[in-house]
């Protein structure tokens, strides 16, 4: 019991000092790596000051000191009990060619549910239009798909000019930041327990199945190939990839035969998620600027087998990138 | 009695500390100031990149586009990392994004809230974010669930004026500190607040009212701690009141 509760918080008071100073030390992002005797020191100043506050608790004058050791014993509490490993400093290669790879691979099943959804949308767009070429109107509502596939090619292999001269980099801006948004969305659809994942994934499955088939079934299977790889190769895995994140996220939600709480089930996975995030955002920015500035352009500008092969050697890139990248290498073989 | 509103924080050593959860009104407001924050910062942005203009107009809308967008995804992202679950809305409102055990926010957690939003704000007006808020106990959006965050606030602490209750006399009850201190101890931050209230409000209420109000209180703190009758005796249920507050808040 406090007797004289201004000797109380005048003998009290360097404790409380030591240890906001303490966190405030642990607050830097340099933060200093600990030894056993400041960790013991830590834990005996978090312990007093928690006892501090116990014995100040029903104090209704110091209203002001109770707050304050209530946020030193919060802030003290989350830095103590905290079980998750501290951020390192971001390294940003470390990060792309390490951490990225392998997050994607260690949610590999999420990826393949992400793809098989867009391949059965894209079956259904196709069959859809195979069965009725009106649908073609619901399905592809753009101006520039509504013309018949042929009379577009011979438009575009007639135009002597630059039509998108002046405004590339503008054009590559507005795919960049369109294609995130579609990507943050259909990630962020996770919540919904995947269903709006899964629906956003299928419906660009379908666009992309119903335009496919209209320029195969034109006789344009060379020129679509052409105009869709060069940015496709990157930007159809991104959303696939969003897709992934999503899907993890609503993995987690639901937590299927897991006795993991919810709670800790979300943890798990939230590290991942951003990474996967961020992973997404490069690459639509990437497919934003080859879109601007390689797929709008045809024959007789760059040859299509160009731009296949281009779009090829990407996909076999990419896909040598998140398969392998990152992978420890076995112990006899360490340099 | 706990508030509804309040989060306990029960730590292993056996303190428990409370979180007031911040209300949707204060949380909207604080949207609201982010939603101008954020206008303003996406205006300077155009400004900042406008010299580019020089160089290229197409490559100028191309910076400002990304900068723009950037500003609109980064901003809450940004400021709660590096403001410690703050942005200028939720500092001038006096919220704070905290981890919902109390324990330190995470990046990913400031993440992941921050990108739920597109979800939150389906169909128009933070609707189902806001319905989500309003079934969870601890008011948090499907962003604060997912990144097992909440929003606290910290109210603003105004201390009473005890000038105007308490006028400068000597309290016979400081000659026993030993029951001062017990008495400090047992009596609650929210009796002690009744107590004060009925002082400072003395004026508002009838002459048989009030006689039967601090009759009441006197009981209640009597239940607490007995002062010797040597220093009760003559003395009118008010003033015991008056005696009582000045120890518990002086």
């Amino acid at each position: 019991m406090i007797i004289d509760l201004e000797r109380f918080i005048n003998t009290e008071q360097p404790y409380w000092e030591e240890l906001e100073s303490f966190l405030e030390e642990l607050d830097h992002r340099d933060r200093p790596r600990l030894d056993v005797t400041r960790i013991r020191r830590l834990h005996y100043l978090y312990e007093r000051v928690s006892s501090d506050l116990a014995k100040l608790s029903t104090f209704a004058s110091e209203r002001e000191t109770r707050r304050y050791l209530e946020g030193l014993v919060a802030r003290a509490y989350g830095e103590i009990h905290e079980t998750r490993e501290r951020p390192h400093r971001f390294q940003p290669l470390r990060w792309l060619f390490g951490t990225l790879p392998r997050t994607f691979r260690r949610h590999i099943r999420a990826f393949n549910t992400a793809t098989a959804v867009i391949l059965l949308g894209s079956l259904l767009g196709t069959a859809l239009l195979l069965l009725d070429s009106r649908a073609k109107e619901i399905m592809l509502p753009y101006d520039h798909l509504m013309i018949s596939p042929t009379e577009r090619v011979e438009k575009e292999e007639a135009r002597d000019d630059d039509r998108l001269r002046g405004m590339k980099a503008r054009g590559a801006a507005w795919y960049m930041t369109h294609n995130t948004k579609v990507g943050i969305g259909t990630m962020a659809m996770g919540a919904t327990y995947g269903i709006g994942t899964l629906l956003l994934l299928f419906t660009n499955g379908i666009l992309l199945g119903a335009v496919s088939a209209d320029y195969i079934l034109d006789g344009q299977a060379e020129f679509l190939i052409g105009w869709l790889l060069p940015h496709g190769s990157v930007e159809i895995p991104a959303i696939m990839i969003a897709g992934q994140a999503g899907l993890i996220l609503a993995g987690a939600l639901i937590g299927w035969r897991s006795r993991v709480p919810l709670r800790d089930r979300l943890r798990l996975v939230m590290g991942d998620v951003v990474t996967l995030f961020f992973g997404f955002t490069i690459l639509f920015t990437w497919a934003g600027v080859i879109e601007s500035f390689l797929s709008q352009y045809h024959e007789p500008v760059i040859p299509y087998k160009l731009k296949i092969a281009f779009g090829v050697v990407q996909l076999v890139l990419l896909t040598t990138f998140l398969v392998f990248a990152g992978r420890k290498r076995p112990e006899g073989k360490r340099a | 009695m706990r508030q509804a509103h309040e989060l306990l924080i029960r730590t292993p050593e056996g303190i428990v500390f409370p979180l007031v959860i911040g209300n949707p009104i204060r949380r909207m407001m604080a949207l609201i100031i982010d939603k101008v924050a954020v206008v303003v910062l996406t205006g300077l942005t155009g400004l900042i990149f406008m010299g580019l203009g020089f160089l290229s107009v197409d490559l100028m809308g191309a910076v400002v586009a990304v900068g723009q967008f950037g500003v609109q995804i980064g901003y809450g992202i940004v400021m709660e990392w590096f403001w410690k679950g703050r942005t200028i809305g939720k500092r001038m409102m006096r919220l704070q994004v905290m981890d919902s055990q109390g324990l330190r926010l995470q990046f990913s957690q400031v993440v992941i809230r921050n990108l739920l939003r597109f979800v939150d704000a389906l169909p128009a007006f933070y609707f189902l974010g806001g319905l989500t808020a309003a079934l969870s106990p601890k008011g948090q959006r499907l962003g604060d669930l997912v990144a097992n965050t909440i929003v606290i606030h910290h109210p603003r602490i105004n201390e009473p004026d005890l000038e105007q209750v308490l006028p400068d006399k000597f309290n016979s009850f400081r000659r026993h500190p030993h029951l001062v201190a017990r008495l400090r101890q047992r009596v609650t931050p929210t009796e002690a607040g009744i107590a004060l209230n009925a002082l400072v409000r003395r004026d508002k209420f009838e002459g048989p009212a009030r006689v039967e109000l601090f009759e009441k209180i006197r009981a209640a703190f009597e239940a607490h701690v007995r002062f010797p009758e040597t220093v009760t005796d003559g003395i009118s249920d008010e003033q015991y009141i008056r005696n009582v507050v000045d120890v518990l808040y002086r």
